[in-house]
């Protein structure tokens, strides 16, 4: 009972779903953040009053972070595969990879969302001015020849 | 500079500033799940046809900003919050309140927060801190996550203040205006009130994506994702319902037990059993959510995803919404003392 959560037992879910979060079964499984700080989880001690305790994390967390990182990995490769084959402008690519999307690369660009959407096409973008290369290029921080070559270490 | 301060870790963000700068008002009573009842913190909302970080866009707790804004004017004291347009009048505004010896709470982005794993590094823009002195170039920080009080640059701080993108925080900065002692029987009246207001948000509201027919729907939308998005998308779905609702600062079960906990504590001002009892009910529901957490995991691990296992999340959220529903309305059934 005490491991409900470190060891996921689904078949026998069921049989847990009325028992209560305990202050000892706060999970403790280390995530990215528990490296850097605990995390304050609420939970009540044995004689039901509520209490707090740090955790370093949970197994069921850490894992779904690892699922929206995993997606993010491959809209950055498809994005890669599209401007490979000139269906997109390298600017896809780095939106992806700095996990912008239109609307956030639209407010800091201080451009037009139409506009951007319109420079990430290829031949938009082979088009672009100095000036507006140079905004894209601060913005994912990359310098205007890596912006176009695409050949940039991700970091 | 360094003002006189005390840094205080919290489960959630903004609970933590609320609590800190009230406190150090002189709200001596103040702790975060009183902080986060008095606000009416606990909610919950699907927004359908919005897609936050390419999921779904749903929330356990109400609209960021309104924890502070509630809380605070339930105890009467005043509110000082500006938001800018100038990078430079931010900082000189920001540099002013330190000199007058005032904490500041600053809305920011996580997406540039030096001091943040990177892994949590997405562009989140309703992330709170409070900011209590300089020395030399680098601003102190008390981030309410965080175990220990930290620090980031003049230029960091300007780039987190002024994120972009939804709910940008514009270099919003806010603090309570005067120092006042709050008594006893003004707790009691502002418990009672966030207590009201919270029923009124998870049952009252109408349309069908908030409060209790909000969870309600969800679980009807579960039941429909696996064949809607397929197996993969459906999972990456239901991981962010799960980031939603366990992620840094909900406190576990998506605030359900920060709830339980300020009913227990509201038990002080009102000696009632019925908050006692009720305070168990949500305790129950945020197991619910967990159990429902871990049966996701089940499903965006590709350990299981079978439509029947869909049936079986969406009947958790079913069972918690069936609870919370009684639970708050036990609570507007109270007689509370005149």
């Amino acid at each position: 009972m005490r491991l409900m959560f470190q060891s996921l037992d689904f078949e026998h879910l069921a049989l847990f779903q009325n028992s209560i979060m305990k202050k000892e079964e706060i999970p403790q499984d280390l995530g990215a953040l528990g490296k850097i700080t605990g995390e304050i989880c609420y939970a009540v001690d044995e004689s039901g009053k509520y209490t707090t305790a740090l955790s370093n994390g949970w197994d069921v967390k850490t894992s779904a972070l690892e699922v929206a990182w995993k997606d993010v990995e491959e809209r950055i490769e498809s994005a890669r595969q599209k401007v490979k084959n000139k269906e997109a402008s390298p600017l896809l690519f780095f939106m992806e990879l700095r996990v912008m999307d239109i609307p956030i690369v639209a407010a800091y660009t201080g451009f037009w969302k139409w506009h951007v959407k319109k420079h990430m096409k290829y031949a938009a973008f082979e088009k672009l001015s100095a000036s507006k290369l140079a905004k894209y290029a601060a913005l994912f921080e990359v310098s205007v020849e890596e912006l176009k070559t695409m050949n940039k270490n991700e970091t | 500079m360094k003002l006189d301060f005390q840094h205080t870790q919290a489960a959630h963000c903004e609970n933590g500033v609320t609590t800190s700068l009230l406190r150090h008002h002189g709200v001596n009573q103040i702790t975060e799940p009183l902080a986060f009842g008095i606000g009416s913190g606990l909610f919950f909302i699907y927004i359908p046809f919005m897609v936050i970080n390419n999921g779904p866009a749903i929330a356990f707790r109400t609209q960021p900003g309104l924890i502070f804004k509630r809380t605070c004017k339930a105890l009467n004291i005043p509110v000082e919050r500006k938001k800018f347009s100038s990078k430079e009048e931010a900082e000189r505004i920001l540099m002013q309140c330190l000199a007058a010896g005032q904490p500041v709470g600053c809305q920011v982005g996580v997406y540039y927060l030096t001091y943040f794993p990177k892994e949590y590094r997405f562009h989140f823009n309703a992330h709170n801190l409070i900011v209590y002195g300089k020395e030399n170039d680098n601003y102190l920080i008390s981030d309410p996550v965080m175990e220990m009080a930290t620090s980031l640059t003049s230029y960091e701080l300007e780039r987190v203040r002024f994120a972009k993108g939804a709910f940008a925080p514009r270099g919003q900065l806010y603090y309570p205006k005067e120092k006042r002692e709050v008594t006893n029987e003004q707790m009691k009246k502002a418990i009672r009130s966030g207590i009201k207001n919270n029923i009124r948000y998870m049952l009252h509201i109408p349309g069908p994506i908030t409060g209790i027919r909000g969870i309600r729907f969800t679980a009807n939308k579960i039941r429909k994702w696996r064949d809607k998005l397929g197996p993969q998308k459906a999972g990456s779905y239901l991981a962010q319902l799960v980031r939603m609702q366990e992620e840094i600062g909900t406190g576990g079960g998506g605030f359900r037990f920060i709830y339980g906990a300020f009913l227990q504590e509201s038990y002080a001002y009102h000696p009632l059993q019925e908050l006692i009892d009720i305070s168990t009910q949500f305790t129950k529901s945020g197991d619910i959510w967990r159990s429902a957490a871990v049966q996701a995991a089940g499903i965006y691990k590709g350990r299981i995803g079978s439509q029947a296992d869909f049936n079986v999340m969406s009947d958790y959220l079913y069972a918690a919404a069936d609870i919370e529903k009684q639970a708050f309305q036990a609570l507007s059934k109270i007689k509370w003392p005149a």
